[in-house]
């Protein structure tokens, strides 16, 4: 490729494109088909979640975190939450524990169904997509039983969460587990070893692990490049130090390591450790205990900040927060994993076709929501 | 019922208008409306099937009629219908930096290209409008005159998108009609006609005598024919053209309401045309499985276009189950692989006819 060289010209995608996950403009420059240089303008989504929160209190920034990434709110709780803890030195009862990270999981897999669903649809496989869909809808159906919403939650609270689970929701989530485990099965049938989405995906947009590391890509893009990293593993927070599971990492199965089937596999194996530490969870969940109890009166930490990172389903999500001893946070900052997944297109995607920047940009799982904030 | 024959029987039945012009033109006219309705029923009923099938393959049960007042009948049967409707009264946009005049003509060209190759396909042993004794090498022409519709389209659109959708499909369209034409070869190696009829009569005695069946060299050529055909209407895996993740809508991005339509017109005429080809070429055209029976003009009629149909259902079916090749992946296997495939079977299916035939 890239032999005859003709005129350059400047394409934008978006900012609204059906594969740009949301409101993204990409300035790309194409010689033909061949991309030689993108420019990822940001801020269509921008909604000052930053300085929102230094005007609000500390139970009011939890919606606001629903809404950064808002396919995995109940993650962005979580860490949310577990930093204003740790800043108070709140111990949350062991029920709370296991609730927050039955929820979490779940959360992981629904928004690794999006990402994978969505990602059959980057390059052109559209019944895969309603598949997850169909499954990750089971998924959201529980949420709803458990506080009422199904996209944006605020379930997980500073020093506990909104609800105790609703009657026979371990046996729904039994349930799910039985009918969704055989599911991925059918996924890597239809999709993962689908010989034309190999063909679309090995070799693709490869991603060394030097270039991720320096670029600060976490989560499934960095374990897709054959890097352990799992701060559920490597930096326990909660209760993830009680559970076994593995840590999936890319390992060039189909092609070279860090391409956009590694990235997808990290993501594919992601969902059945999740299954894993779910059956776990389910099975050791206290039975008495009131959620409620260690939820403080009043909000005010004291003077100091932190910074607490947490896995969600896109990464390193952390969370930092100073403190003057008031009930509003005097700045809180958010580190956003799909902000520097985005960083990194330009550098693996240069030289490749158009269609192979749809699938990498796909394959790199971000969601504008966070990015922007 | 040929033009020809419709003249001669005009003739007859209006003597006193015998050798006026107006016998001509009518001769003309009224097959051309006939076909008119064939393409728009026939774009009806697979837009229909196409919903329906993708929705079961997605578990999902696709348009459904339930509700009062406005709705689209029973199983959503009326759905398409409210589609037309929809794009009929839909704002006919066009882009002010637009090439105005391709811009209005391109979807028409598509659509002639379409609707010219229809009229060589036969229905039945006296059911075609023209039987001409070129007949596969007429639709193998007329056919690709589509691709200067597309270009139109996505160069006169005055959008970037537009353009690559363009390009593309020039490109795959032109590549993929060499493997196709080399595997029809071998069923005129054959048949040794060109006529469509010709074709047919060669296959007739029941399911063993199509082509398809005779030997595994036009079994190949069979699957070579199809891979291309889908390659030609644009469906996925092959829909680069469009691309919709990519490309948006590909060279029909800019256009709206009726122009647009005709672009889906044209695209289920185009199915109903390669897999018409197929049918005649491989699978025996009317002619009825078993031999003596069910070869009515009628059954004729349902034989052709069931055979057409179950084509239609494997195409759908593909489209739904697979991902979207690359451009380039794209040509490698028309170049790579059908090209050298389809070479081969021709000097296999001569090679077959000197010993066996």
């Amino acid at each position: 490729m890239g032999i005859i060289h003709g005129e350059e010209m400047v394409l934008n995608i978006g900012p609204q494109h059906p594969s740009t996950h949301g409101v993204l403009r990409l300035k790309v420059r194409t010689d033909g088909e061949v991309v030689s240089d993108i420019y990822p303008v940001i801020g269509y989504l921008h909604r000052c979640f930053e300085k929102h929160c230094e005007n609000v209190t500390y139970e009011q920034v939890i919606p606001y975190t629903d809404r950064c990434d808002y396919v995995a709110s109940m993650n962005n709780n979580l860490g949310y939450a577990i930093t204003v803890e740790e800043l108070m030195g709140i111990e949350v009862p062991e029920k709370v524990e296991y609730i927050r990270i039955i929820m979490a999981e779940f959360n992981r897999i629904a928004s690794h169904l999006l990402a994978l669903g969505t990602y059959g649809l980057d390059v052109g496989a559209f019944t895969p997509f309603l598949y997850m869909f169909r499954d990750r809808e089971r998924i959201l159906d529980m949420f709803e039983l458990i506080c009422g919403a199904r996209l944006l939650y605020n379930y997980i609270w500073v020093g506990g969460v909104s609800h105790d689970l609703p009657k026979g929701f371990v046996e729904t989530a039994y349930g799910f587990l039985d009918y969704f485990e055989p599911q991925v099965k059918e996924y890597n049938n239809l999709l993962t070893y689908n010989k034309i989405f190999i063909e679309r995906t090995a070799d693709v947009g490869v991603m060394p692990p030097d270039v991720a590391i320096s670029y600060g890509v976490t989560g499934p893009n960095l374990r897709g490049s054959g890097v352990k990293w799992d701060i559920r593993k490597d930096e326990p927070y909660s209760i993830y130090n009680k559970f076994d599971f593995e840590v999936p990492v890319g390992k060039g199965e189909l092609g070279t390591v860090g391409d956009c089937w590694d990235r997808y596999w990290v993501r594919m194996r992601e969902i059945e450790e999740s299954v894993k530490i779910l059956r776990q969870a389910l099975k050791a969940l206290p039975k008495g205990g009131d959620v409620h109890q260690a939820i403080p009166k009043k909000i005010r930490p004291p003077k100091g900040s932190i910074y607490k990172r947490t896995e969600s389903p896109r990464g390193d999500l952390a969370y930092y927060i100073t403190s003057d001893g008031t009930p509003k946070p005097y700045r809180l900052k958010m580190r956003s994993p799909a902000f520097t997944s985005i960083s990194v297109l330009n550098e693996i995607s240069r030289g490749w076709m158009l269609s192979d920047v749809i699938a990498i940009l796909g394959s790199l799982d971000i969601v504008l929501g966070e990015i922007d904030r | 019922m040929t033009v020809d024959a419709l003249y001669h029987w005009l003739n007859e039945t209006f003597p006193f208008l015998s050798g006026n012009e107006i016998l001509i033109v009518l001769a003309i006219l009224i097959p051309s409306v006939a076909l008119f309705m064939v393409i728009a029923v026939n774009a009806l009923v697979l837009v229909y099937a196409e919903r329906k099938v993708s929705a079961f393959m997605q578990d999902r049960v696709g348009p459904m009629g339930q509700g009062v007042g406005l709705h689209a009948g029973k199983w959503g049967l009326l759905q398409t219908v409210a589609d037309a409707l929809k794009l009929i009264s839909k704002e006919d946009i066009i882009p002010r930096l637009a090439d105005r005049k391709l811009f209005i003509m391109a979807p028409f060209v598509i659509f002639v290209g379409a609707f010219i190759a229809v009229i060589a396909l036969p229905f039945g042993e006296t059911i075609i409008i023209a039987d001409m004794n070129i007949g596969i090498f007429y639709i193998l022409a007329v056919s690709s005159f589509g691709v200067i519709g597309l270009i139109l389209a996505g160069w006169s659109s005055n959008n970037k998108w537009s353009l690559y959708g363009g390009m593309r499909s020039a490109a795959q369209i032109i590549s993929y009609e060499i493997p196709a034409g080399l595997s029809l070869i071998t069923v005129i190696m054959l048949t040794e006609t060109l006529s469509m009829q010709g074709i047919i009569q060669y296959q007739s005695g029941g399911l063993f005598s199509w082509i398809v069946f005779s030997s595994p060299f036009s079994f190949i050529a069979f699957i070579v024919y199809f891979i291309a055909a889908i390659a030609e209407t644009n469906r996925t895996p092959f829909d680069i053209p469009e691309a919709e993740s990519e490309l948006v809508g590909g060279f029909h991005t800019e256009y709206s309401g009726m122009r647009w339509s005709f672009f889906f017109l044209s695209e289920y005429a185009n199915m109903l045309v390669v897999c018409g080809v197929a049918v005649t070429g491989f699978l025996g055209g009317w002619q009825s499985p078993i031999p003596g029976y069910f070869n009515t003009a009628g059954w004729s009629i349902f034989w052709f276009i069931s055979k057409i149909l179950f084509l239609v259902f494997v195409m759908m079916w593909v489209r739904w189950t697979f991902p979207r090749l690359r451009v380039d992946q794209l040509m490698d296997i028309c170049w790579k692989y059908l090209l050298p495939i389809a070479l081969f079977n021709i000097f296999g299916v001569g090679i077959w006819t000197l010993i066996f035939g």
